[in-house]
């Protein structure tokens, strides 16, 4: 096998006293989708934050694509191709659908503050109009086109977790975290999104992904990791992981 | 014609729109500042100094000061980087008020007794030239990439750098653009006024800058524009009360601030002011 | 002289500790910043000056201006902040209390002009020679004064249900209020507190310069300001021990500085302080909005 894409190696964190990651050890291969479950408290989403470089560990080494990203700031790590969405959904309340993605493009796009200055209407040299048609391209893939020009709040429940995963796909990532993409989704709403997963993955997007739904998991994922108190108990592939009398016990308390 | 009443009335307006614009510029990426004043004093007192002193032409001095407040703002700009929301404030509170007192006891710029002999430069032309390059700058940057960045960092400074913003650089930049357009603001204005001294560029001012973006509204430039326009020119309305003008101006503005306290311009007019103009720009 | 300069230091640093705990106070409740503040304190030490010069004891004017500013704290807060609570940014009550301070200013300079006007000595004060030291007992009132004040204030927050119920509202105010406390009472009463301070601190400032304008809320208000940052954000403690050192270092500088350098001490300190210790020099009991 292939160096994985992402490889995490005793990775530990703690707030004050209370150890949320005790050195885990953790790679995902490229080109899957795995998936992370565990009680509350597991320390999944910390794991994600660690990752993505919105804290820092304590100890322990990030691996990404080969190299170790563990000192870089978040943006440098979203440059290298990683973006996530967020448990709480976290978009930018005073943009559009369309301007949240666009900031999405951010890492992928140049121009500073005197950029847009020269763009006449006959010379566009800020690269606004090509970072548009992308902008409209994602959100048409998660099916939101047609709200391009709303105010990302007033979209529903549904619709706001859809575009997060736009915004998040727009900085073209090789890595995508999705921390509880289904949370507060009726059945419906479910069905659509573990299409949309399994389309993204077919991209060659390789995912992460944090959920409690466990119909969700079985069916996407590859590969089921699963955590408790910050340890690795159990990795396998979701039919396995289901029979696992360690997992049973950690869902179900002992 | 114009009165030269009117025109001194519109130059001191359009000088405090400028002023709003560099309060409202650093906002708009979520970094309130109290210290425009400082950037402004230390704009005119640079400008003035090179043309009472070294001769040097309007022009060139007027950019001589921007750069200066641009670079200071860039030096107050990396400490505010650790610091959030009201820290900031009075962080850049006494950053104006620092300002203030180093003019105060600095005798090459006339300490106390202020610095006179500036010569008449700026004309309402030059005060409306400023404007126009600004609200062409503010329309162009409202809708691009770094327009979108300072937003997000304004909305949730967390999840922009998840999205990729560097957000150091990114507020750095928004403040030291807010300190070029507050030094070119003081140059314009010591170049009118002819005599500048450090209490003009107090506390006060930086407040009352802070004021008029807040009371048009922060969703957009144009609340800044209005706001200080507005309350700017609204003492001269108030001629006829007399000597309880401030008494009737402060009333106002508390009355205004209480029936919309997200600003004359908030986000629902904005949207139906503008909602024209997006519908050509989605089909366009 | 030292010692000299630190009883002067103490006194100056006992007002503008008064001063700096009614912000840090309505900070505390509200999460907000009261511009006014320095208005509040103003008007205190011109209601005192009205009563001293209708002929009124040293502690009616004392008694007199904290009432008067309890009375207008609690006009201020219902005007400028409750209205503007739950809508608007924390900028919206930035500018309420500047439109506020404006009007208070005007109103006063409608009422007593804006020169500067004397401020009659409350008594013929009496110099007290202590060694090296002399003390005038108009010294020792105004620093006795602040302490009790302090002292009362502790104790009010520390044992009275009033008092905890303040704190608690400080700590978390949805807790509080399921917790069954009046959280707009609590407000109310934090309004009053605090201005009361302030009006104190005005007279007792105003007996110290022997004189006041309209506008030296505005200088005081700030220093008040950077001196409640120095303590901590919601921090009482912290604000009194802050004013205490600016008080001090202000007046042993005296023979080094500037007078005007002096008045851009206390944000001299206050910056560094913030950049070192972002939480203030005790520590915030509370984040910033």
């Amino acid at each position: 096998m292939s160096e994985p894409l992402l490889a995490v190696d005793r990775l530990s964190r703690s707030f004050g006293t209370l150890v949320v990651l005790a050195g885990l050890d953790l790679s995902v291969a490229a080109g899957g989708i795995h998936a992370i479950i565990g009680p509350n408290g597991a320390g999944k989403t910390t794991f994600f934050n660690l990752v993505t470089g919105a804290l820092s560990p304590d100890s322990g080494r990030i691996r990404f694509g080969g190299s170790d990203i563990g000192h870089l700031p978040a943006y440098r790590r979203t440059a290298l191709g990683i973006c996530r969405t967020f448990q709480n959904i976290r978009l930018f309340g005073s943009m559009t659908a369309l301007e949240n993605v666009l900031l999405g493009l951010h890492c992928r796009t140049r121009g500073g503050l005197l950029a847009p200055l020269l763009d006449v209407p006959f010379r566009r040299s800020s690269g606004e109009v090509a970072a548009r048609a992308r902008a409209v391209a994602v959100l048409e893939m998660v099916g939101l086109a047609a709200k391009a020009h709303q105010s990302a709040v007033e979209l529903s429940y549904g619709e706001q977790r859809r575009l997060e995963i736009a915004r998040a796909l727009a900085s073209a990532p090789r890595l995508l975290l999705l921390d509880e993409p289904s949370a507060g989704m009726n059945p419906q709403e479910t069905l659509e999104l573990e299409a949309l997963i399994t389309q993204v993955n077919r991209r060659g997007v390789t995912i992460l992904l944090i959920e409690h739904k466990m119909s969700l998991v079985m069916k996407v994922s590859k590969i089921v990791t699963v955590l408790n108190f910050g340890q690795k108990i159990a990795e396998a592939a979701p039919a396995e992981i289901q029979r696992d009398p360690r997992v049973i016990e950690a869902y179900l308390g002992s | 014609m114009l009165s030269d009443h009117t025109v001194s009335i519109l130059i001191f307006a359009g000088i405090d729109v400028i002023m709003a614009l560099s309060f409202y510029l650093p906002a708009s990426a979520g970094q309130l500042s109290a210290g425009q004043g400082g950037f402004m004093a230390l704009g005119a007192y640079a400008s003035a100094y090179l043309t009472v002193r070294h001769g040097t032409p309007f022009p060139l001095a007027l950019a001589a000061g921007a750069l200066v407040g641009g670079l200071v703002g860039l030096a107050v700009g990396f400490p505010a980087l650790r610091l959030r929301g009201l820290y900031l404030v009075l962080v850049t509170f006494g950053f104006g008020e620092m300002v203030r007192v180093l003019f105060l006891n600095a005798p090459a710029f006339g300490g106390p007794v202020g610095f006179a002999g500036i010569p008449p430069a700026t004309t309402i032309w030059h005060v409306l030239g400023v404007l126009a390059i600004l609200v062409y700058f503010f329309t162009r940057v409202s809708g691009s990439r770094m327009g979108r960045a300072f937003a997000a960092l304004r909305d949730d400074e967390a999840a922009a750098e998840a999205m990729g913003v560097n957000s150091t650089y990114v507020k750095l930049v928004a403040f030291a653009t807010g300190g070029v357009i507050a030094g070119l603001g003081g140059g314009l204005y010591a170049h009118y006024t002819l005599f500048i001294d450090p209490e003009a560029f107090g506390v006060g001012r930086s407040l009352f800058v802070m004021l008029y973006a807040v009371f048009g509204g922060l969703a957009s430039f144009w609340g800044a524009v209005a706001g200080a326009t507005i309350l700017s020119v609204l003492p001269e309305l108030l001629r006829w009360v007399k000597d309880w003008r401030e008494i009737l101006y402060g009333l106002l503005v508390l009355i205004m601030m209480l029936v919309r306290p997200q600003g004359l311009l908030d986000a629902a007019l904005l949207a139906r002011l503008s909602a024209r103009d997006e519908r050509a720009a989605a089909r366009g | 002289m030292f010692v000299q300069q630190l009883v002067n230091g103490l006194m100056l640093g006992g007002a503008y500790a008064l001063v700096a705990i009614g912000y840090t106070l309505i900070f505390g409740v509200l999460n907000l910043l009261h511009l006014a503040h320095g208005d509040i304190f103003m008007v205190g030490a011109y209601v005192g000056l009205a009563l001293a010069l209708a002929g009124f004891p040293p502690w009616a004017t004392l008694g007199g201006a904290m009432l008067a500013a309890a009375a207008l704290g609690v006009v201020v807060e219902r005007v400028a902040f409750r209205p503007v609570r739950s809508r608007g940014s924390h900028v919206t009550p930035l500018m309420t209390t500047i439109a506020v301070g404006l009007v208070l200013q005007h109103v006063v300079v409608k009422i007593f002009g804006a020169e500067p006007v004397a401020f009659p000595a409350p008594f013929a004060a009496a110099a007290l020679a202590l060694g090296p030291v002399t003390l005038s007992t108009l010294q020792l009132l105004i620093l006795g004064t602040s302490v009790a004040l302090m002292a009362l204030l502790e104790l009010f927050l520390r044992s009275t249900p009033t008092g905890m119920a303040i704190r608690a509202t400080a700590e978390n105010p949805t807790v509080a209020g399921l917790m069954g406390i009046n959280v707009s009472l609590a407000i109310v009463i934090t309004f009053a507190i605090a201005s009361a301070l302030a009006g104190a601190a005005g007279v007792l400032l105003a007996w110290n310069f022997t004189g006041l304008s309209p506008f030296f809320g505005v200088k005081v208000g700030l220093k008040g300001l950077a001196i409640m940052l120095l303590g901590g954000l919601g921090n009482v403690t912290g604000a009194m021990v802050g004013g205490l050192v600016i008080g001090v270092v202000e007046a042993l500088s005296v023979g080094y500085l500037e007078s005007s350098y002096r008045d851009a001490f206390a944000f001299a300190v206050m910056i560094l302080i913030l950049l070192a210790r972002p939480t203030g020099l005790l520590g915030a009991r509370l984040q910033s909005g």
